[in-house]
């Protein structure tokens, strides 16, 4: 029962044979998502929840207030921390321990595509400055890895900041009283920054891999884009961009935006 | 039994459980997976393997070999949990690898480990009892030979009476003598494969537990086999 940890190497180049003929093994086109789903509320427990499927490819993002002192150089201001676990649930590439490298930066390039985009007001995240504010805790699981787990867990993100409201406060004791939840959403603006990551395998650009197709990657670059605006970029991987490759990149992540911002409007609140 | 009129908290008859919904092959990458929801508390579990032992030191030419990896999800709890393992996880990992090790013919895959990772999504206690169902269902589902299914429950006494699958309200009840969790597994066969204890209790009163666990891990084995079926269907129509 042992698995392969990689995609082999005869069925890497039939991807590659299909590709430079414009098809992929799920019938799909270079530039097409697979199917999305999504669920809200799946933790009670949470202050906003939410799952996301990508095809066969699974996340739970979860969201968590907590009370924090606020950071020397911007005392008027909450905090945000992003953390992933890519869990041994969903992989049998997965194991248990301190979060590896990808984990890490999943976590990282998702903090920054929502922290760049301005979409929290973390001035509003202040209880007294200098003293206490809010911190958004954005917690990213993994549930079945088949690929394209950055997007999945940037479409996570955006949809439980939506759906989390804050816990009750008690003003006297300074502090959060759990299980009941107020009417009063997050303070965000109307920017919705989805992450969208292109591939690029030989000379094709490919967005939303299979996790066969993922293996094959050369390059990837993660755009946190919101209606037109650009806040954060991270490109993964050796193989050098052409000027003509980044701009094929921007174009299919513009349009991408559109179909995914389509699909989750209505989970946006 | 003292308390006749002893209301539970929710309603709740004593021996009844609160609402359970099973489902397997919840995790298409998995070996076999399972979802478990027990009132508000859900656990998925997912099985890999058998597969050769990493690292190899660790590989044992007698047997093969069950690791359990439990976790609570960040946001499952009130007061956010931070990631990673800590010392109730550790315990309870190897808790769960002793309740489930007994009905499985591991000794037929030398050298090998079977990986069973469970996380909860939500927790209102009875998580490692949600943990282990899940977990019997996510290794029946791989294929894994066993002997027989293993069920669990967590028990309780509120005060001076007993009661099935505390929910947390319950757990952190306070008054008369307090609650006494006693968490506890079975083989379909009767037999206890893992049980644990938190409070005070008489021998007399524990004996009285075992035989509520029985009947309650009965109407969970039942439970467990009808998902087990299910999941067959599936295959079937699909």
């Amino acid at each position: 029962m042992d698995k392969f940890q990689t995609t082999s190497e005869i069925t890497g180049e039939r991807i590659k044979q299909y590709l430079a003929q414009g098809k992929r093994f799920d019938g799909r086109k270079l530039d097409e998502l697979r199917k999305i789903e999504i669920e809200v509320g799946v933790s009670k427990k949470a202050e906003g929840s939410c799952r996301v499927r990508i095809g066969k490819t699974e996340v739970i993002v979860g969201i968590k207030m907590g009370i924090g002192t606020p950071y020397a150089d911007s005392p008027n201001k909450g905090n945000l921390m992003t953390t992933a676990e890519l869990t041994p649930l969903s992989s049998p590439r997965f194991e248990p321990g301190p979060p590896r490298f990808e984990a890490i930066e999943l976590s990282r390039v998702i903090d920054r595509g929502i922290r760049e985009s301005k979409v929290i007001d973390f001035e509003k995240l202040c209880i007294k400055e200098g003293e206490k504010v809010w911190t958004i805790f954005i917690d990213i699981y993994s549930i079945n890895n088949d690929g394209n787990l950055m997007d999945a867990a940037g479409i996570g993100a955006i949809i439980a900041l939506k759906n989390a409201r804050f816990p009750k406060y008690d003003e006297k004791n300074e502090q959060i009283v759990f299980g009941e939840l107020t009417d009063k959403k997050l303070p965000l603006s109307d920017n919705i920054p989805i992450a969208i990551t292109a591939h690029k395998i030989g000379d094709n650009i490919i967005i939303d891999p299979t996790q066969e197709e993922e293996d094959l990657s050369e390059a990837r670059v993660t755009i946190g884009f919101s209606d037109g605006i650009i806040s954060s970029i991270q490109k993964g991987n050796s193989a050098p961009l052409s000027f003509e490759e980044m701009e094929k990149i921007l174009e299919i992540v513009k349009k991408s935006w559109k179909n995914i911002f389509k699909k989750i409007e209505k989970f946006l609140e | 039994m003292a308390a006749k009129e002893f209301k539970r908290p929710d309603g709740r008859k004593l021996d009844e459980m609160r609402p359970i919904s099973a489902k397997v092959g919840v995790i298409p990458s998995a070996d076999g997976s399972a979802m478990w929801k027990q009132g508000d508390t859900i656990a998925i579990a997912a099985v890999h393997g058998p597969k050769k032992m990493h690292p190899q030191h660790q590989q044992d030419p007698s047997t093969g070999q069950l690791r359990c990896n439990y976790n609570l999800m960040s946001f499952s709890v009130s007061d956010r949990a931070r990631p990673g393992k800590n010392r109730r996880s550790q315990e309870i990992d190897k808790i769960i690898e002793w309740a489930l090790e007994p009905v499985l013919l591991i000794k037929d895959f030398p050298n090998m480990v079977i990986d069973v990772t469970i996380q909860i999504i939500q927790a209102d206690a009875g998580t490692r009892c949600a943990g282990i169902n899940a977990a019997a269902l996510a290794l029946a589902h791989a294929g894994i030979p066993m002997k027989g299914m293993v069920s669990s429950v967590a028990l309780g006494k509120l005060d001076k009476t007993l009661v099935v699958d505390l929910n947390k309200a319950e757990e952190d009840f306070e008054e008369g003598e307090g609650a006494t969790d006693i968490p506890i597994s079975m083989i379909s066969d009767g037999k206890i494969t893992h049980i644990q204890l938190d409070g005070k209790i008489t021998p007399t009163q524990l004996k009285e537990v075992m035989k509520m666990a029985k009947k309650a891990c009965k109407e969970i084995y039942e439970i467990q086999k009808k998902a087990l079926k299910e999941s067959l269907e599936v295959k079937k129509n699909g």
